[in-house]
């Protein structure tokens, strides 16, 4: 055992030193020789007619290399969506081409038409500014309901529709969920819309390709999230380049959130650049193309009603939702509506009967795709704040109706109406312990206070439960997916006894660094500053599946547990040898092999040197070397839970809430390193708090983005939040995967929004006001119009 | 964004009439108009330098002349691209009532249109922007009208147009 640093153990970040010293190295930061640079011309209109791209006097600026334009890529294949989703009539979705530039149509604005390679960046931004685009702009659709609404304005003219599928979950409940609900002595009915997010990672994202025309070798260096799935997208569906001839790097990444996760044309341009240049190609995201062509967020609008007893029993859950997936299919935009979404639709609840209808909308607006807690915050959204009014239409207390459906701790495996099967939890528990730590009990008297103050106090409360660790293979087969989502480890024991793990997940603020080697050095008793992760190179690490959706330690981690038991199992092989006993003889404790019921051990480090100097093995029963490799392909989903509580004040003479305090309980299952857990809870947190008050990415009536810098979209700062309560002692472990984690990544983003909301509203509620919802952000804007509506 | 005004000229309504119709007049009451050309029957090619926000921009573009009905109405359409920083582009139905002695009473309607940078970082400045620069046209309009001997003329206007410069430029 590990006395330091093993599981369990806060150990300080040890990637933390290289950020804060500024010897972090990220892709920007990679220039090999001869690098030249490349900008994009980007359509400024959000639906138009390519007419002619007239590049000649672009191409003549000083310094330009060559000019692209969509034309040069008309022959190579499109960017896929990685999920096929069927509608309730059976029919897939429609699938237009993602190009990688904008070919015959530009369809929202950002969407780039053309590129310049020069010797400078300065130059090609230049050249970029002479490139004659004659596009004639076209009506756009910008709201879903207008565009599934017309078949004129269409943001594909070939699919002859704005919509792209039209999903029904699980479609045979349909019936039996519209017959309960009509049949239903109380019914509850929210409109709401779940506003669309930019996601503004620190770092923007970048892509260097290169090209040794000697091997015929490519090399990406790249900000992505999964840098085998990049390396897959492009190999065998974009550019065609195989996959042994081609690297994907992803160095150090500030921040992801989802928006990384997809494979960009960006990433495309600048490989098939270096190749016909024979130079290394470099581009760097602006801020404004960041906000313009990241992959944003949620934007949902939907219709939820609960159905249930008197008593507050929960009868069904019936939801209908328009996903906007914005001008094209991003790669994981299909799936994250739907079955990140409408298989949590039953959320913590015992309810029979759920139904979830979801109609994905084309419009010309940047492409929509998983963000921090995907689909899951949205479906959180939807029930917690339904629930919350139908507490107050029936008189009960929101924390008894919640905790009235709460499916019970003896019920698991618990098969929810929505279709999953839930495998652990407490939820009583997390409102026992939210009950406590929120000291609830005084509220009254803080209201009191408040209220003397001239303020509005108010306390929300919400219970999430969230589908993490994507996922068992079989099943997201059965569900539409294009990939597995297993991942892969090697451990690799050094002949000096120092180890290399060289793992699939990609770390960009999750601190895998350091807890990977936590659960390696917990296995072996050794000490975890041995132990190095490798992750983010195609050419050094397994083929993984990368991060998102919390799944880097339930399901990356178990891969690494289970390569670590066979460095066990064969390093026992050879101390027995080592030994001369038996295997079954020989004991593992604490970093050494001893024989059973004898003083006869040798350490792991005599046994790591061993494998690499065999000169008296026997080679027929053991091989040389202590590598392991192993891909760990879950059982199911891993399901985090957790009861938040917010109390805010409504000043109401302006509408400006403040949050006075946030209160996350949650159950991770077993937790590797507490400390990395909570900063990634009190990130989540911070990012719920900004989608509930501040943050709303706004285009207007023509498809102009409106909140296009940071002027006029509002990022969460620290003077907006409190200091927060994170609280994940209460832990039932998952009990499908070794480690027993179920992932923290998502949790905060998920649980928050509606806490806030529902607060906000309690608030109004208390002071007067008959105020059933305001749509996020809860800004002082809107929440002083309802208050004088 | 949409906004409507009136303004009353003391001038006559022919004399309005054809001074809106004239290049060298559009282009002194363009707000930073520094090349206007063309003739109201082809269309006018305008360059025209304006700062919105923090994007300062050089635009290109036409402005046209339609829908009209001799002596009472017309519109004014323009279309300016700005390279980077985007585009933007507006109309003004411009309406002329004679009120006899009193002059001429002219009533306009502009809506007006930004995109690309424009949009993102201007956003929230362009309904002002807009009014500013449509008040700035009408009051040059207004002022090169009408007879200069109403106005004072302080040296501290140098940079402004002269009053009633319209009447001696039309002669």
């Amino acid at each position: 055992m590990a006395a330091d640093g093993g599981m369990g153990h806060a150990t300080k970040r040890r990637e933390d030193v290289r950020f804060l010293m500024g010897l972090g190295k990220y892709c920007d930061d990679h220039t090999p020789a001869k690098t030249s640079y490349c900008a994009f011309a980007r359509s400024n209109v959000a639906n138009g007619k390519i007419n002619s791209i007239d590049t000649v006097a672009a191409a003549g600026m000083p310094g330009v290399l060559a000019v692209f334009t969509g034309e040069d890529f008309a022959e190579v294949g499109g960017n896929p969506a990685g999920w096929l989703i069927n509608s309730r009539d059976g029919e897939p979705m429609k699938e237009p081409k993602r190009p990688v530039l904008a070919y015959g149509k530009v369809r929202h604005v950002g969407d780039a038409y053309a590129a310049v390679i020069a010797e400078t960046l300065e130059q090609a931004m230049d050249a970029v500014e002479a490139i004659e685009a004659d596009i004639d702009e076209l009506d756009a659709v910008v709201k879903m309901a207008d565009a599934l609404a017309n078949d004129k304005t269409l943001v594909h003219d070939e699919i002859g529709t704005n919509q792209c599928f039209d999903w029904g979950w699980i479609e045979d409940n349909r019936a039996a969920t519209d017959a309960a609900i009509k049949a239903a002595p109380h019914v509850t009915t929210l409109e709401l819309v779940n506003n669309r997010l930019v996601p503004n990672a620190m770092e923007p994202r970048c892509s260097i390709g290169e090209y040794e025309p000697g091997t015929g070798d490519y090399k990406l260096t790249t900000t992505s999230q999964n840098p085998h799935l990049t390396r897959l997208l492009i190999s065998a569906f974009v550019l065609g380049i195989p996959e042994n001839k081609l690297t994907v790097h992803s160095p150090d990444v500030g921040g992801g959130f989802g928006s990384k996760i997809y494979h960009y044309g960006e990433e495309a341009l600048v490989l098939a650049a270096a190749k016909k240049l024979n130079r290394p190609v470099k581009w760097t995201s602006t801020r404004t193309e960041a906000f313009l062509s990241d992959a944003h967020g949620r934007d949902h609008v939907t219709k939820i009603e609960l159905a249930c007893e008197k008593d507050g029993t929960f009868i069904a859950f019936r939801t209908e939702t328009m996903a906007n997936v914005g001008a094209y299919l991003s790669n994981f935009s299909t799936v994250t509506p739907t079955f990140l979404h409408g298989t949590l639709m039953a959320g913590n609840y015992t309810v029979p009967n759920v139904y979830v209808n979801v109609k994905a909308v084309f419009t010309n607006t940047a492409p929509v795709d998983a963000y921090r807690g995907a689909g899951r915050p949205e479906a959180s959204f939807s029930l917690e704040r339904v629930i919350d009014k139908a507490a107050r239409e029936l008189g009960i207390n929101p924390i008894e109706l919640r905790r009235k459906n709460f499916i019970k701790p003896d019920q698991y495996p618990f098969a929810s109406a929505a279709g999953l099967e839930y495998d652990s939890g407490n939820y009583d528990a997390l409102m026992d312990a939210l009950e406590k730590r929120a000291n609830l009990d005084g509220f009254e008297a803080r209201c009191a206070e408040s209220k003397k103050n001239g303020k509005l106090r108010g306390l929300g409360i919400n219970s999430y439960v969230e589908a993490c660790g994507i996922a068992p293979s079989n099943l997201v087969g059965i569900l539409g997916a294009r990939v597995g989502l297993y991942d892969a480890a090697t451990v690799r024991v050094n002949a000096t006894g120092n180890i290399s793990v060289m793992v699939g997940a990609h770390s960009h603020g999750q601190g895998h660094e350091t807890a990977f080697p936590q659960i390696v050095a917990d296995m072996l008793g050794i000490d975890p500053l041995s132990i190095d992760i490798v992750h983010g190179d195609t050419s050094k690490i397994p083929f993984g599946m990368g991060t998102y959706g919390s799944r880097s330690l339930a399901v990356c981690g178990s891969a690494v547990f289970r390569a670590t038991e066979k460095i066990i199992k064969k390093a026992t092989l050879i101390a027995a040898h080592m030994l001369e006993d038996e295997p079954e003889n020989v004991d593992f404790t604490d970093g050494d092999f001893a024989v059973k019921g004898t003083n006869k051990k040798v350490s792991f480090g005599e046994v790591a040197l061993k494998a690499y100097i065999p000169h008296d093995f026997p080679i027929e029963f053991i091989e040389p070397g202590l590598e392991e490799t192993a891909f760990y392909d879950p059982a199911n989903f891993t399901y985090p839970s957790g009861a938040y509580g917010c109390e805010v004040e409504v000043d109401p003479e302006t509408g400006k809430v403040d949050i006075c305090a946030m209160v996350a309980i949650d159950d991770f299952g077993n937790v590797v390193n507490p400390m990395i857990v909570t900063g990634q809870v009190q990130g989540g947190l911070a990012q719920g708090i900004g989608q509930a008050l501040l943050e709303h990415g706004i285009y207007d009536e023509n498809g102009q983005l409106l909140s296009g810098s940071f002027m006029d979209y509002a990022m969460p700062r620290a003077d907006d939040l409190p200091n927060f309560v994170v609280d994940h002692s209460n832990a039932t472990p998952c009990t499908h995967n070794p480690i027993g984690a179920k992932g923290c990544g998502e949790a905060g983003a998920i649980g928050s929004p509606p806490t806030v909301v529902n607060a906000v509203i309690d608030a109004l509620q208390r002071g007067g006001y008959d105020v059933e919802h305001i749509d996020m952000p809860v800004s002082p804007a809107r929440v002083w119009a309802a208050m004088n509506a | 964004m949409n906004l409507a005004d009136i303004r009353e000229i003391a001038a006559p309504r022919a004399v309005v009439w054809s001074a809106i119709l004239d290049a060298e007049v559009l282009k002194t009451c363009i707000p930073g108009c520094t090349e206007l050309t063309g003739s109201a029957t082809d269309g006018f090619e305008a360059v025209v330098v304006q700062k919105v926000g923090p994007v300062k921009a050089t635009f290109k573009g036409m402005v046209e002349i339609s829908d009209i009905v001799e002596g009472e109405s017309l519109v004014l359409t323009g279309h300016g691209k700005g390279g980077p920083a985007g585009f933007a582009k507006g109309s003004a139905k411009v309406s002329f009532e004679d009120l006899g002695d009193d002059g001429t009473r002219l009533s306009y309607d502009v809506e007006a249109k930004v995109g690309g940078k424009l949009a993102q970082l201007g956003s929230r400045i362009i309904d002002g922007f807009t009014k500013k620069l449509a008040d700035q046209f009408f009051e040059r309009f207004q002022e090169g009208l009408e007879d200069p001997t109403e106005f004072d003329e302080g040296a501290e206007e140098d940079d402004k147009p002269k009053k009633g410069w319209i009447g001696r430029l039309l002669g």
